[in-house]
Order: C-alpha cells, then structure tokens, then sequence
C-alpha cells in the first residue's frame, strides 16, 4: 500500500522528479512522531524525514549525562488515565495503552535511552510512516494557485532527492549548540563533546559557561573530584520551583547551589560572557580576563603583557585560574536550510533561538508552515510547558485540529450537552484534563453557547492565542456567547527572586479564590468573541482581554476541584448568573411542585423531570434535603390548614428562606498548606 | 528638610493662587489709596485695617501682594480692610522712606499700630488670615507653651467657663487659620489656648499623637466645682477645620441630656440636626434617678457622637415592648425609631459607633456597598441546591454495594458477556445526581437480588474516562443495558427504584413478545405469560397479525424496539390470529389491551402503519382516562399539552366521584383537557400546590381547572355544588364563557440566579489597574528600552530588545557580581551586540 502510494504521489516539475505527500513532516522526534500519529489516524498523507537512522536522535546524544529530567510518575493513586497523564511527561498522545512510559521505565527521572527505545517503539507499534537517513538539506516554496495555501514546499534532501508537498510540519527541534565568541573561546570545551567521567576532571578546577539545566547537570557530574567548579551567565539563576516554568533549574541538578550557599569553594558569578576574555599561560592554565584590556593590548604579545584584572582589582572574583572552561549555553534552531522566500525569521529578544510563529504555530512568514515541537516554544517560553513532550503533545493535536479544520472540512471536535451539565462538564475537565494542566494559560477548553443558553457545545484545547478567529479555526458558531478554561498560577506568585514559601502562600476561601497562588482553574465569560485588536490591547501578563466576567476555582492542594460547597458552588453560582438562569438540580418532587405552580420551569426540570427523567430520590436523600431545609415535607400537613400563608408565594422563596444551618468549613484544615 | 518640602508646597501654593487670583487682581475688596497722607487721614477709629506701602515700581514683592489681595475678601468678612498705599516717589516718611518697611504689612486698629508682620510670615491666604486674627483676638486667644501655663489657665476658669485648647504644628497652617476664626466667634464664650508644642500635646492625650497633625480639645472646666477635680475632655475627632470646630463646640453647648416628653418622632435636636444619632433612654418613674444616672454616664461617653434623650414612659404612650429601655433616632428621613432590650451601657455605646464606623466607611472610600453586599450574600456560600445538600448530608453513610459489580477499563468487556442482561450505571463519584441515582440504584439491586439473568454493576467515570467515553456516555448519571455483551439500550426513564427495576424486568423479555398459539396469546393478555414478569403488574399489548399484514407487523416490531423496557408488548401471527382478534370484535392488524388491574380486554383497529405512529398511538393508548397524577407519571400527561381537570383528594377518591369523572371523561371529547386526581396521602406534596393557589388548604375534596399550559389560572369549582358530570360542564361552560374569576395564576417569573456570584472582576480591578473596562484607555506603555542611551543606543538592535534589556536589569542583583567588582572596566566595554543565549 505504502509503495502504491508513493507512486501515486510522483510528480514531475521542470524536469525534477517529486515525491509528492499532502504532508510533510521534518524530523522524527517526539513532536514528528507524534504529528504523524495524528495525521495517520485521520487517514491523512503524510510523510516524515528524519536525518537519522532511528527516530529522536537527540536524545541519542543529550542529555549527555542521560538523566532525563522529565518525571516520570508510576503512582498517583487514581486510575484516571487522563489526570495520570498530568504527570507522566515523558508518553506522547496515543490510543495505544502500551505506549506509555511507565511501562518503558521505572526510575523518576528515566533514562535518555530509554526515551530512544520509547520512540523507536511508538513509531514501529503505530506503523508511522517515517522515512529514515534523510536529511532535508534545503526547503523552498513552488508558486502554484492550486495549492492548498497558494504555494507547494519543496524538499530536498542529501541526496538532492526532491519531495513535494502542500503543508509543512517542522518538529526539527532546536539542536545547533549556542556558541560565544570572545577573545580566547577556543580554549573552551562544549557541552556536546566533554567528556562525561569524572575522572578526567579529578584535581581540577573548573569554569561553566551557561546556567541552564545542562550546565548545572555538568557540573552535578564532577562536583565530587574537582578542586571547584566556577558558573558564569549573565543572568541570575533561575530556580523552576520559584518560577514555576520547567525549563528552568530543576532541583535535581542543583546540587552546586547547595556548595555555594555553604560555603564549599564552588561558586556562582553574574557577568556578560561577551565582556570576557580567556588568556592560557605558559602552564596551559586558563586565566579570565577581561575584552577591554585586550583590546588597548598588542594580542601577538605573551601572556605576561596582558592585564588581568587582578592586577588592578586584587580581590577579583575569578582571580583564580582554571584548568578547564565548559561552555553549556544550550541550542538553537536550525535556520540555514529555509530559503529566503520562506521567510523564517529568529525572534525577537530571548526567543531568537526560535522562528518568528504565530499563536496558531503557523510560520509568521509563510502560510501552511507549521512548526511543531521544541522549535515552537517562542509561544510560551518561559511561561508554560510547550518546549517539552508533555506540553507540545497537546499544542501537536492542537495544530493537526487546525489543519483538519483548514484543508479537510472537518470541524474542531465538539461535544453538545443540555445547559444542565455547564457546571459539570467544567468540573470534570478542570480535574482531569492534562491539556489544560500542562499547557496552562496557552490552551484553552472553550464553551460555546447555543442561542437562549439552553445547550452548549464543549471545545478542548483549543490555543487562546487565536481565540479572535475561533469561528475560522475551528469551523465552529460563538454566536452566542462563549466561556474560556484556562489554568493560571496567581499572577505575581512566580518568578526567578520570588519566595514561594511564604506564610498563607495558599487561599483557602472560595471568595478570596482570585487570589490564588498554585495552579487553579480560570474561567472567562465573553458575551461576543473578542476581536484581534482586543487580544492585542490586553493588560500586559493576561492571556486573555479582559471578560465580561471571570471565575477563579480557589487553588486545592490535591488539585482536585469536586468539593462540593468550596469549587462548585461558587462555579455554579458564577454560571448561574452569566446566563441569568438557575442551575440548581430539583428532585422530581420540587418539579412537580413547580409544574403546577409557574408557568416556566428552571432547566434541571425543563431537561430532565419534563422529560420523563426525573430524580426521584431516595427516601434518605429526601429526607436530607428537609432537614436542610431545602425541600418542603408535606406528608405530616394535617388538613385543617393551620399554617399561615407564609408559604403560597412560591416555592422558590420558600427554598431560599428555609436555608438550614450552615456547615462551616474547618478553616484550619482548608487552609493546612502551610503547616 | 522639611523647611525645603514646606516651601516647595507653599509655592506650589503660591502658584495655583496665583493662577486662580490673575482675572481676580484689583477686586472690589482692595482698596487703593493714592499716597500714606491720604490713608492715614482717613483712618476711623475702631476700625482695623491691614495696610501694605509699595513704590509705583515694585518688583520685588509682587508674589506677596497676590497673595494680599486675594485675602482681602476673607478679612473683610472679620472687618478688616487690606489697603493698598502707593508711595510716592519723593516720599520719604515712616513708611514709605525706609526699604526695610516696604517689605512689611501693617496692622491698625484706628490710626494705632498694632503689629507689623515681615511679608514672608504671610505667604498663603491661610497664613495671612491666621496671623491677623492672631494678632488681633490678643486677649481671647492665650498662647501657651509649657504644661504649666495651661494648668495655670485651667484653674482659673474652673467653675467659670469652658477651655478650649487646640494644638496646631505651625502657624499659619489651615489648621491655624480655622482655630483663629473659630475663636473670632466662640472666643467671647470660651477661653482658647493655642500651642505649637509637641510635647504639649503629648501631656494632653492618650496615646501616641501624631505631632503632624492639629489637635483640638473641649475642656469642660465650667462645671467643675473642686479645684482639684480636673476639667473633663472632649477631643475633636476629626481633622480640624471651621466647619468641624463650629460643629464640636456645638454640640459641646448642648445640654448633656435632653428631657423628653412627647413623642420620639418628632423629637429634633441639635445632634440629629449636626447628622448624629439621638440615643433614648426609657424611663419609668420608678427608676427615674438610677435611669438619668445612666443617661448621663451614657452621654458622656458619645459626647460628640450621638445625643442623648432620656425618655419618660409614663408621660408618653409608647406602642413598644414593655421591656425595651433603649431606642434609636437616626437623622436620615423617614428611618423608624428603633427600639432595643440592651442590659449594658457599653451594648448602646457600641450601636452608636458601629453606626458612625459604617457611616465613615461610607463617607470615606464607599466601601459601605461591599460591605453591605457581602452581609446580603453571605447566604453565597451556603449550598441552595437541594440534591447536592441531600447527597452531602448522606456521604458518611454506607452504601449496600455488594451486589452491584464495580467494573474497570480492564473487566468490563468480560464481565459484559457473563450474564445475559449487565445493566451498567456510568457515574462520577463526584457528582451530586450521580450518587443520588446510585442511591436508588442499590436499592434496584435490593429489588432484584436472586433475578437471574441481570447483572448490575458500575462505571465510576472519573476513575475510567476512557472507558465511558468509548461507552459514548456523555454526561451523568447514564444507565445502559447491554444484551450479551453486544447491543445496548440507554435507560432514558425517571431515577426511581421502581421505574428502574421495572425497566430492568421488561428489557429482560424480547419487545415484542412472539406468542405462537392462542393459549399462549391468552396467558399473555391474563399476565400469566411470560412468567418472569407474572408477579408484575404491567399493561399488556399485543398485537395480532395476519400473515398479509408484514408491513404492519414490521413497523410494530420496530416500535417494540423503541419502547423495551417501558412496554410489555406480544405480538400474534399465526394463522389463527383472526378468530383472536374475532373473540374482542376487531381485525387484524389490531392492538389487543389489558389493562393492570382491570379484567376487560379492549380491541384497538392499527390503522396508521409507520413506527413513530404506532410508538405515539401505542403510548397514547397506555395513558388512562381518569389517571392519579403521581410525581413521576405527570410528565406523561403534561405533554399532552391540555388543561387538568384535576381533583384534590384527602385519599382515594369516592365511588360516586370516580363514576362523575369518568363519565365525563368518558363522553367528552378528549382531546380538550385530562381528568385526573390527585391523592394527597401519596402525593403529599399536592398540599403544596393547594396552598400556592390558595393561602390555606381548601375543604378536601377540590376540584380544579388548571390552565397549565396557556395563561396559567387556576379555577376551583364551587365548594358547595357536589361533583357531578352535569355540575362540572355547566361550570366548565361558565369558565370558557369567561363569567367565573380565577383563584389564582401560575407564576410567571423566570428562574433567575438564586444569588449573586463572587465579582472577581471587581475585586480585582483595584489592585490590577490595567484590567480597566476600556482597554482602549490603557494603551500598552511606551516601551522604553531600559537603559539604551547610556549603553551607547541608536543600536536598533538593541533596541528590539527591551525584553532582554530588562531582564538584564533584572540580574544587576547584589552578590558576587563580575561587574561589581569591576563595575567601571565593564561598563565602559558595554558597546556591540550582546550575547543573549543564557
């Protein structure tokens, strides 16, 4: 079949022959296999390059150390494989239950090999289409009307064979390491190539470049045999337990933060890696320095002629010289085989290691390119999870959605339920979804209204970055009013010099919920949908323009949003009153009570009770119900009608005067996060 | 520092007077004498004046003159002229000669000198008014400036008149200003003491003053009849102005407790006129002394808050509780006197002050809505919902799950085909509905403990989501029967434990049943047949069929299908299928009915053959004539869509009524309204509705008209005519002609949010400005690159940075910093493009 298809797909352009495909996809890691798993189940024609012989070839090589930091979680306690996935980073996105990592490892934090092995067998189990040891060398645009956005990529490989097709999907990754030049960087080691036995750093005192994860994790590797370890970048470190973006130190690597801190000779320094120099002596020892004094220097003269700083400043911090310089500064994009037409351009400021890319992951310079994966972390660096497998799992469905929606006509999934489940429909995936969780504040479920708010349509997961064209995207009405469910961490909690363990970090009150720290549920409530130049004028640090009205879920310390009076009667309430409607469930009793006595009837009633599926209730529930006061007991009425009339203007008034007592939280226990 | 910051203010001062005095230069008030011969020759005696002396050229003190004029208007109300006298050049006298005396002001009363003050003493209109009142109100204001000089004052006036002793941070303040024109008229009545000390004003109050800001208090020395018994103090608690003095002293000069003897309503006095409450205390002549005592106490302590009135009841008919004793006038129109049972002085002091604390919020910030709203909604986070209540109330207790097989992702399929019917309850734990119908639920399992042939078990849908959406159950609670394993049907009946395992029985026999010999066919119609359901009392249908009628037959079939589970349907094709459908007088195709309950068999012609009208006809058919409207069978007949005739009865109806009913039940054409009952000992809730339509529960038993569906009245046929068919259709005949006039009508509100939600919106706009309603209003800021210039700018590429510049500043944190030690080296070397890749 495979063979018919390529055959069918061979085309001839100026005297080139093209492997055409529908759907291109450039690079078989974690965010290309899993692209193709979407593309294959939809039945669509694809085909994925890898320059490799094997599917995610960087993790062949990185970690270097092989410890992956992405958890690995076996146990939660709960058998809800949705929520599981919440803290299962490492599976991608299939229906296949053996492909989740768990089963592939048992340590926390996995092995890189394992992830290796992972892949291969997700792209072998699900048969994806997956075109080994080729290179794609150059990729550039065919003008052509016919073509599904106006142009077809062509690709060609190291074998100057060509492919043609009509959406591209990069998931190459980021993977050109990051390199700084400064008089003297030749004397610096990458991170690609150091050796990885600590033996060979025994005795030696080491300097760092960089303080990311890698940087920490070499420096993790050696901590024990070096004289001391040195780590310079220009910025501050960035802890990801304070800045609550896993991108940043985990607490795994840190352990050269615990040295410094106490004292035991390794040490972190701030400075520019630009203003640097590196000068060896005679002994092949390598001494820091600093550009300026080079350059008013005759550079040809030895060593002894150069300034260093400590001849000036004799307490200079890195007065010391250093057997080795490690440079770790991470990687970039590969930029160099998109031709010029294609316009694929470095962000702007800290994201220039990624392409410029729209909020829907389209290329900003070219329609129908999507990029996939690590490479599309420039939507949320630094903010949320989409730079990792955990994250662009979701943002690759996402994107697949899009495309089904664009070329085939098939709309972004839905599901459409009686208004009567608004309030649980929200609760359920706010508990469960791990789309949500991972990707807070960049994905969205989105609950579009039907007309008179008597139904709803349920969208998941769709990237609020491009709710102004909701309707285009997802080929779905918001006619009439629309809620969006994001998960946020509270606004100011988060950050590189934030302290995350303050006393009453935690709101426990449901009203004091918009204060909440942790991650949590918010809900926006749009009575139209907001504009493009609404989404742009919103307040700095939002994800969304301000709402009509807005809905905190107070942050819980087991994340599980179902306490009935704390999460989803404030919820209720909220919902309640953006539709001007009354959600509260009746049993059958109260309906029947109101059919007889309004003319209308609230829509628990209206969609179940009217429709022959009413709540009887049991005998105990009912009689629960008395006791709170929340239902009338007529069956000891004498019939001498004694009572006054205090009752026959309705029952509904009778049901909000006959509130029982309340029962009080026990504050102490809502709010034991911080004990 | 603050000399610095003070004349910073007061030309800021200066500045805005002088933008608001320019149009009012040379006003009315000032007058303009041509040289000092003329004004001191016009001088009255007795009369006060403020003369300045300028050159025909003065550059100098033009700042000060603004300021001058612009008083003048004030000091002319304290009949004081501000006379403006040109020197003429060649003038050389007192006044007008020296240089030193031009930058002066000169105060006469008459043509006597009362005091010069240096221009620079007057800078403001505050300053120039406090300074000349100062100057002039000598005698009746006594400045102080140790402990003693004020111990000394207030001993001489004990037992002669009231001290009033204010302390202000400087003079010439507003602050000032306001005491000295209090002073200009309360100063013939009391005795004021000014200071400037601190150290005063710390001798004189309780706890920490703050220096900064004036302070006055009432002494209440007239009283006072001891030399050695101090002068009680009364502070003034709001900031000092005249307006606050004027209001203080007031209230100090009303009598400390008003007798009243008229009627509370109409009480008025200086307080409630001031916006202050007025405090009574009930008297009763046998307790008059002990009472005025307390009056006293009491009035003391909300002195300057509230007045208080001491109140004989003997004297007054009052139509209150005989044990009130306090009672409360507040000053707002048109709000009642509230009477209270308070046992403490301190419970009446508290009210007041609550009161005014409320009030003050009010006043200040508007907070007072906020507080309000979250005393009205405090019932928000109380649960209304009387199913979710019912379920919390219940969760502690255990459930009897034993019979009901928890299934999981990994058993359900094979647990499906073990039995031949799974019936299968897809539920979240949760949710409210959810575990209300697994309630009933392990009931039906009770019910149907030892059926063989059904297994019930459960989907907790949170522990499986997989499994339930696979299952393609959307929302919960759902229930599905699932033959064999294979097809399923969805339960889509009432959450009742009847209904269910009713449901559960018939699904377990084929709809329709195939009869094959006319025995058989007859067991069916007795509910002999089949004997699984023979202790059940159903309506059974059966079709029969001749073996031309495929078409027929077919489309019962399908409707069979459609109806499992809520229908007993057979279903009879033999070849004798016509003496069958002979024996009940019609042919076939023809729907044979027994009723539950009745013996008779009615024979109904099949002449519509699609499946959705037979399902209707069929359904249709199954309604009664004369039905009890019960909680779970209304629905049926509401859907019909017609008006109740529906009697209210204390329990089962009588023979005579039920013969009535169906008479006309009977002979009337149907489809106009249904004839029900209603038995109030099964249906208790019938009372309810009774007591909606009427205040009290009508003489039983009622009949009603009720108009359900179109305008909502509600008729009640007259109580003293006895229920006959005759009786009812000329009353329904009155009804129709619109001669008889509702009882009452069904609501028609809508079903609105029972409460407000938490406004986050609202409580978040306060502390996140740029949320504002208009985003057009807070448009990004301009982004500045941080820094840019000094770092060498005009480097656009550093310029597209302003992220990266100000993370960079971010970092410039102390610590062992490369820079730190050697910032200057560094910075000098800051040019060119930076790396960014950290």
């Amino acid at each position: 079949l495979g063979l018919a298809l390529y055959a069918g797909g061979l085309c001839t352009v100026s005297g080139a022959t093209f492997l055409y495909h529908d759907y291109c996809v450039i690079g078989a890691g974690p965010a290309g296999l899993q692209a193709a798993y979407f593309l294959q189940q939809a039945g669509r024609d694809y085909i994925v390059f890898e320059r490799s012989h094997a599917p995610g070839s960087f993790f062949a090589l990185y970690p270097r150390h092989r410890k992956l930091i992405s958890i690995n979680k076996q146990y939660t306690g709960k058998s809800n494989s949705e929520f599981n996935l919440r803290h299962d980073w490492n599976s991608l996105l299939s229906h296949d239950r053996r492909l989740l990592f768990r089963h592939y490892s048992r340590d926390f934090f996995p092995n890189a090999d394992t992830m290796v092995r992972y892949l291969e067998d997700f792209a072998s189990l699900l048969k994806l289409r997956v075109q080994y040891n080729t290179a794609i060398i150059h990729v550039t645009l065919e003008k052509n009307e016919q073509a599904w956005n106006g142009h077809y990529f062509l690709l060609t490989d190291q074998d100057r064979k060509n492919y043609k097709c009509s959406s591209l999907l990069v998931a190459a990754g980021t993977w050109v390491p990051n390199v700084v030049n400064f008089p003297g960087s030749e004397y610096v080691e990458g991170y690609e190539t150091v050796s990885i036995n600590p033996d060979d750093f025994v005795g030696q005192t080491i300097l760092i470049l960089g303080r990311g994860n890698s940087a920490f994790e070499t420096a993790e590797n050696i901590l024990g045999v070096t004289n001391f370890i040195h780590m310079v970048s220009r910025s501050r470190v960035r802890l990801s337990w304070a800045t609550h973006y896993v991108g940043d130190l985990r607490a795994i690597n840190n352990g050269l933060l615990d040295t410094y801190q106490l004292k035991s000779l390794d040490g972190l320094l701030e400075g520019d890696l630009e203003d640097l120099a590196i000068v060896k002596d005679k002994m092949g020892k390598l001494h820091i320095t600093l550009r300026f004094y080079l350059e008013n220097r005759n550079i040809s003269a030895g060593i002894d002629s150069i300034t260093l700083p400590q001849d000036e400043l004799d307490n200079f911090a890195t007065r010391a010289p250093y057997d080795r310089v490690i440079r770790c500064l991470g990687w970039k994009f590969d930029f160099s085989i998109y031709n010029r037409s294609l316009r694929m351009m470095p962000g702007k400021g800290n994201i220039k290691k990624y392409p410029q890319i729209k909020p829907s992951y389209e290329s900003r310079g070219t329609q129908g390119l999507f990029v996939l994966g690590t490479a599309s972390h420039s939507v949320d660096f630094r903010k949320s999870a989409g730079g990792f497998i955990h994250g662009f799992r979701y943002t690759t469905r996402a994107v697949h959605r899009l495309l089904e929606n664009r070329h085939h006509g098939v709309p972004w999934p839905s599901t459409v339920y009686p208004i009567t489940q608004l309030t649980n429909s929200i609760i359920k995936r706010v508990n469960e979804a791990s789309g949500l969780y991972q990707m807070f504040s960049v994905l969205a479920d989105i609950i579009l209204l039907r007309e008179n708010a008597t139904a709803f349509e349920y969208l998941e997961e769709y990237p609020i970055g491009v709710l102004a064209e909701l309707e285009r995207q997802t080929g779905r009405k918001a006619g009439s009013g629309l809620f969006v469910i994001i998960m946020e961490y509270g606004k100011n909690f988060s950050g590189a010099d934030k302290d995350v363990f303050y006393y009453n970090r935690a709101v426990g009150e449901a009203q004091h919920a918009w204060q909440s720290n942790f991650l949590h549920p918010v809900i926006y409530y749009y009575k139209r949908l907001p504009t493009e130049h609404e989404m742009r004028l919103r307040p700095p640090d939002w994800p969304l323009p301000r709402p009509d009205a807005i809905h905190h879920i107070v942050e819980d310390f087991l994340t599980d949003w179902t306490a009935p009076n704390a999460h989803i009667l404030p919820l209720r309430r909220f919902l309640e009153n953006c539709l001007s409607t009354d959600l509260r469930n009746f049993f059958a009793e109260s309906c029947f009570l109101f059919a007889f006595t309004h003319q209308k009837l609230p829509p628990s009633c209206q969609q179940g009770y009217m429709r022959m599926q009413g709540l009887l209730g049991s005998q105990e529930l009912l009689h629960h119900a008395v006791q709170a006061g929340l239902l009338q007991d007529y069956s000891h009425t004498d019939f001498s009608g004694d009572r006054p009339s205090e009752s026959h203007d309705g029952s509904q008034e009778q049901l909000m005067r006959d509130h029982g007592i309340p029962v009080h939280p026990l504050q102490h226990l809502v709010n034991a996060k911080d004990e | 520092m603050s000399a610095q910051k003070g004349g910073w203010v007061s030309s800021l001062v200066f500045l805005l007077f002088c933008a608001s005095s320019i149009p009012k230069c040379g006003s009315a008030s000032l007058q303009q004498e041509p040289s000092p011969q003329h004004y001191f020759s016009g001088l009255e005696a007795g009369k006060t004046s403020l003369a300045f002396f300028t050159p025909s050229v003065s550059p100098g003190a033009q700042p000060f003159l603004e300021q001058i004029e612009s008083s003048a208007e004030v000091l002319k109300d304290y009949g004081i002229s501000v006379v403006k006298v040109n020197c003429p050049k060649e003038d050389v006298s007192r006044y007008c000669g020296k240089e030193n005396a031009l930058r002066k002001a000169f105060l006469f009363r008459g043509n006597r000198l009362i005091r010069e003050f240096p221009t620079d003493a007057l800078f403001d209109v505050n300053s120039i008014v406090a300074n000349i009142l100062f100057a002039l109100l000598f005698n009746e204001v006594k400045y102080v400036e140790t402990l003693a000089d004020l111990e000394n004052i207030e001993n001489v006036l004990k037992g002669k008149s009231n001290m009033v002793f204010a302390y202000v941070p400087a003079t010439g303040t507003a602050e000032h200003r306001a005491v000295m024109e209090a002073a200009f008229v309360y100063g013939t009545i009391h005795q004021f003491v000014l200071t400037t000390e601190a150290a005063l004003l710390k001798a004189t109050s309780h706890d920490d003053p703050d220096v900064s800001s004036a302070w006055l208090l009432f002494c209440h020395c007239q009283q006072v009849t001891e030399p050695a018994q101090p002068c009680r103090r009364t502070a003034l608690a709001q900031p000092l102005t005249l307006l606050s003095i004027h209001r203080h002293l007031k209230l100090m000069g009303a009598p400390l407790v008003t007798e009243v003897a008229e009627d509370p309503e109409k009480i008025s006095t200086v307080h409630l006129q001031l916006g202050l409450p007025l405090v009574f205390i009930l008297s009763q002549k046998e307790t008059y002394e002990a009472d005025r005592r307390t009056a006293e106490f009491v009035a003391w302590q909300l002195l300057g808050k509230a007045g208080v009135a001491l109140l004989s009841r003997d004297l007054v008919e009052l139509n209150v509780l005989h044990r009130s004793n306090v009672a409360l006038k507040t000053p707002e129109e048109g709000m009642p006197i509230q009477y209270l049972v308070l046992e403490d002085t301190d419970e009446v002091i508290t009210l007041v002050e609550d009161k005014n604390k409320v009030k003050q919020i009010q006043e200040d910030e508007q907070e007072e809505e906020e507080d309000e709203d979250e005393k009205e909604n405090n019932n928000q986070d109380i649960q209304d919902d009387q199913v979710v209540e019912a379920v919390s109330r219940d969760k502690k207790r255990e459930l009897p799950l034993e019979q009901i097989l928890v299934l999981t992702e990994e058993n359900f399929h094979s647990s499906l085909s073990e039995a031949a019917r799974t019936v299968v309850l897809f539920y979240a734990s949760w949710e409210a509905v959810s575990l209300a119908v697994l309630r009933s639920y392990s009931e039906v399992a009770a019910h149907l403990k030892g059926t063989l042939g059904v297994l019930l078990s459960r989907v907790n849908c949170w522990d499986w989501p997989g499994l339930c959406s696979q299952e393609n159950v959307t929302q919960f609670p759902t229930i599905k029967i699932y033959k064999e394993g294979q097809q399923s049907v969805t339960y889509d009946g009432m959450w009742g434990t009847e209904e269910l395992s009713s449901f559960i029985l018939l699904s377990q026999v084929p709809c329709p049943l195939k009869l094959t010999t006319m025995d058989e066919a007859e067991g069916y119609l007795r509910g002999e047949i089949p004997s699984e359901l023979s202790s059940h009392h159903h309506t059974s249908l059966l079709g029969v069929f001749s073996t031309d009628t495929s078409k027929a037959r077919e489309a019962f079939e399908e409707a069979g299908n459609i109806l499992s589970g809520h229908v007993r349907m057979g279903m009879y094709f033999e070849d004798d299928a016509l003496a069958l459908s002979r024996k009940y007088s019609v042919s076939p195709p023809a729907l044979l009915l027994a009723r539950s309950g009745g013996r008779s068999v009615e024979g109904i012609a099949l002449s519509k053959h699609s499946v959705q009208d037979m399902v209707q006809m069929i359904r249709y058919e199954l309604l009664d004539i004369f039905p009890e409207i019960t909680v779970s069978n209304l629905p049926q007949y509401l859907q019909l869509g017609k008006p109740f005739l529906i009697l209210f009865s204390a329990g089962n109806i009588s023979q005579m009524e039920r013969k009535e009913m169906l008479k006309l039940a009977k002979g009337r054409p149907q489809q106009a309204f249904v004839a029900c009952w209603l038995n109030l000992k099964k249906t208790p809730v019938g009372h309810g509705i009774l007591r909606t339509y009427f205040s009290t529960t009508p003489p039983l038993p009622v009949l009603l008209w009720v108009n359900l569906h179109a305008g909502g009245q509600v008729f009640k046929f007259p109580s003293e005519q006895s229920i006959t068919e005759m009786n009812i259709l000329s009353w329904l005949e009155k009804l129709q002609a619109g001669l008889e006039i509702p009882s009452s009508t069904l609501s028609e509100e809508d079903w609105k949010p029972p409460l407000p939600a938490y406004d986050f919106l609202q409580m978040m706009e306060p502390s996140v400005p740029e949320l504002s309603p208009q985003p057009g209003k807070t448009p990004d800021p301009p982004k500045i690159p941080g820094g840019d210039t000094a770092r060498g700018g005009g480097d656009t590429a550093s310029r597209e940075e302003p992220s990266q510049e100000s993370t960079a500043e971010e970092f410039g944190s102390p610590g062992r910093d490369l820079r730190g030690t050697a910032p200057r080296l560094a910075a000098r070397d800051k040019q060119g493009k930076r790396h960014s890749e950290l």
